[in-house]
């Protein structure tokens, strides 16, 4: 009895191990021969971090890495404060009977080509000169979902007399929002807006659909994207692995908030 | 005790849809008065609350307030203050924060703010607790912070939307109390709404019975106890024996084919359906030969309290047992058991005649 519970165990982990593995040895292959003394991608030959050394002086490199932070940037702070508002707006509808929710959340589901290809042909509809601008507008679109989704699920658990307290003792609807309804939701809107700098920064497909032609709109993944069709180099494991690293460190921090807020 | 209304509630209406939730409320509440607004839920007296904070517009009549209409007045612009039910203290803020915050809204000078906060802080015994957030405090506590939020700003009128309700019974108690102290310290007007017929008794001075958004009743405690308008009222206030019968000369005849004698309200005339209505206390077991109503019923059930005795009695009166309370003297003396039978009694003066 206790042998085959325990064989079952043993089973159950090597399964468990197999997952991850599978999971994560690539990404740990990549990061490995990102510090990898030998120009081959795939053999072993010494530590070094001259791929970061070389990346630094790659001016294709830090040109699209400075776009990309533009971009990012941009995007996160436009869909951040209007998801915030809208997520505010949508649930105070919901609480009167009225229905969005589904309206506003279809970016997050629509597949990413096909939002590509309706950014682009609405684009060129309207005759705008491509360039970054579509780029911030384009991931605004989808991380407005995104950050609005965020602030919902707190705001699902905020305690609407607040509001009415802040009025009653002689507020104004913006003094409420600025000191009362926005410091409760903070940690959420933190999170949304992190989130959405996850996401801009390694989205490929709309960026590449609503960039235009030119060097001057290369985003990263782009950038990465053109390099490796002549192969992959130890500089392009390098950028991943930063890249990975930034994204790692804004999606743990915007967990680690929300998780705050649900323990409060 | 001045009379000067504070508050005028001139038939006010609010329909929320097709549902009318205040029908047509009038009402005048004095100065310094301690008014309750009382009734089953849903029977208005939030609606009525909410309009007087300026949280829902009324659809008809006026709401004025010194003299001056307010009906249409946002909240952060009447002069009147609410407790929240839930207390809606904000939790990012402290103690000290919430408290002040009322006064920040006014641009009053920091050391207005600080004096102020601080007398408020010490009358409602917050001052150990100024440094804490909402959620390091108890449901007393949280209780006391948003009264002191409230008072601070020297409101014409306190709202309170159930405010004992989410302490337990014997704290409830206790602040029943306490807010009367505090009421009768501040000089404020204090109108509370609650659904629990024993805290209005205790602590209005005046009380207005609410019943599917109309007024029934508006007086003191002891009136509304003594001298109900209604039979729901008579139900709703305390307990009442109820006995159905169909009015005569002077009471009312019941099923069993007795007289039960009391004074028949104005415009009840013979033969019309009645009930008739006695309170536990007033009814004597083993009553002396000059009482005029008077049965014999069977002990069903008895309750000990402590302070006195519940007897449930099987009467030929009505359907439903009748209570009776015997003090617990009474019930040393006489010791009763179930299936035991009794002969009460009661004053033609003690009993109330309704409409039925």
């Amino acid at each position: 009895m206790a042998d085959r519970s325990r064989a079952a165990r043993q089973a159950g982990t090597t399964v468990l191990v197999l997952v991850f593995a599978f999971l994560y040895v690539p990404i740990a292959v990549l990061v490995a021969l990102s510090f990898n003394e030998g120009g081959l991608p795939t053999v072993w030959s010494g530590f070094s971090v001259k791929w970061y050394v070389s990346l630094a002086s790659n001016r294709d490199i830090l040109s699209a890495a400075l776009n990309t932070l533009i971009v990012a940037v941009a995007s996160t702070v436009i869909s951040t404060l209007l998801g915030t508002l809208l997520a505010i707006g949508v649930e105070i509808r919901r609480r009167r009977g009225g229905a969005l929710e589904a309206l506003v959340f279809a970016p997050m589901i629509i597949p990413d080509i096909v939002l590509a290809v309706a950014l682009l042909s609405f684009f060129s509809m309207l005759d705008l000169t491509m360039g970054l601008h579509t780029i911030v507008l384009a991931h605004v679109v989808f991380n407005l979902a995104f950050v609005c989704a965020v602030v919902r699920a707190r705001l699902k658990s905020f305690d609407w007399s607040i509001t009415e307290a802040s009025a009653d003792l002689g507020a104004s609807a913006f003094t409420t929002f600025r000191r009362v309804t926005l410091p409760v939701i903070l940690p959420a809107v933190v999170a949304g807006a992190l989130l959405a700098l996850t996401l801009s920064v390694d989205e490929f497909i709309i960026a590449f659909f609503t960039a235009g032609a030119g060097r001057s709109s290369t985003t990263l993944p782009m950038q990465i994207y053109s390099m490796i069709r002549f192969g992959i180099t130890p500089e392009i494991n390098a950028l991943a692995t930063i890249v990975m690293a930034v994204s790692v460190i804004a999606l743990a921090i915007s967990q680690r908030l929300n998780r705050g807020m649900v323990g409060r | 005790m001045t009379t000067r209304p504070v508050l005028d509630i001139d038939s006010v209406v609010k329909r929320f849809g097709t549902l009318t939730a205040v029908d047509g409320v009038t009402l005048s509440i004095r100065e310094n008065e301690f008014f309750a607004l009382l009734g089953p839920s849903g029977c208005g007296k939030t609606t009525l609350l909410r309009m007087l904070a300026g949280f829902e517009t009324p659809n008809g009549g006026r709401i004025m307030l010194d003299g001056a209409d307010v009906s249409r007045v946002p909240p952060n612009r009447r002069p009147v203050n609410l407790m929240f039910q839930s207390y809606a203290l904000f939790p990012h803020m402290s103690v000290r924060a919430n408290i002040a915050y009322g006064l920040e809204m006014e641009r009053k000078s920091a050391t207005e703010i600080r004096s102020r906060v601080d007398e408020m802080l010490s009358t409602t015994q917050l001052a150990a607790l100024a440094d804490r957030k909402p959620d390091q405090l108890s449901g007393g506590q949280k209780q006391r912070v948003a009264l002191a939020r409230a008072l601070v700003k020297r409101p014409r009128v306190l709202l309170l939307d159930e405010p004992l309700g989410a302490l337990d019974k014997k704290l409830r108690g206790e602040m029943q109390i306490e807010l009367k102290r505090l009421q009768h310290e501040v000089g404020i007007t204090f109108i509370v709404v609650t659904h629990d017929q024993e805290e209005a008794l205790v602590m209005a001075d005046r009380m207005a019975v609410l019943k599917d958004g109309r007024l029934l009743q508006c007086d003191t405690p002891h009136e509304v106890y003594e001298h109900p308008a209604d039979a729901f009222v008579a139900g709703f206030i305390g307990v009442m024996n109820f006995c159905a019968g169909s009015t005569v000369g002077a009471g009312i005849k019941a099923g069993d084919g007795s007289t039960i004698a009391g004074d028949l309200p104005d415009g009840l005339t013979a033969g019309s359906a009645a009930l008739a209505a006695v309170r536990p206390e007033r009814i004597a077991l083993f009553p002396s030969p000059g009482v005029v109503n008077r049965t014999t019923g069977t002990v069903e059930a008895l309750a000990y309290h402590g302070l006195d005795m519940q007897l449930h009695l099987r009467t030929p009166l009505a359907e439903k047992a009748f209570l009776v309370r015997v003090t617990a003297d009474t019930a040393d003396r006489r010791p009763l058991k179930v299936g035991d039978a009794v002969e009460i009694g009661w004053a033609a003066s003690d009993t109330r005649i309704f409409r039925n």
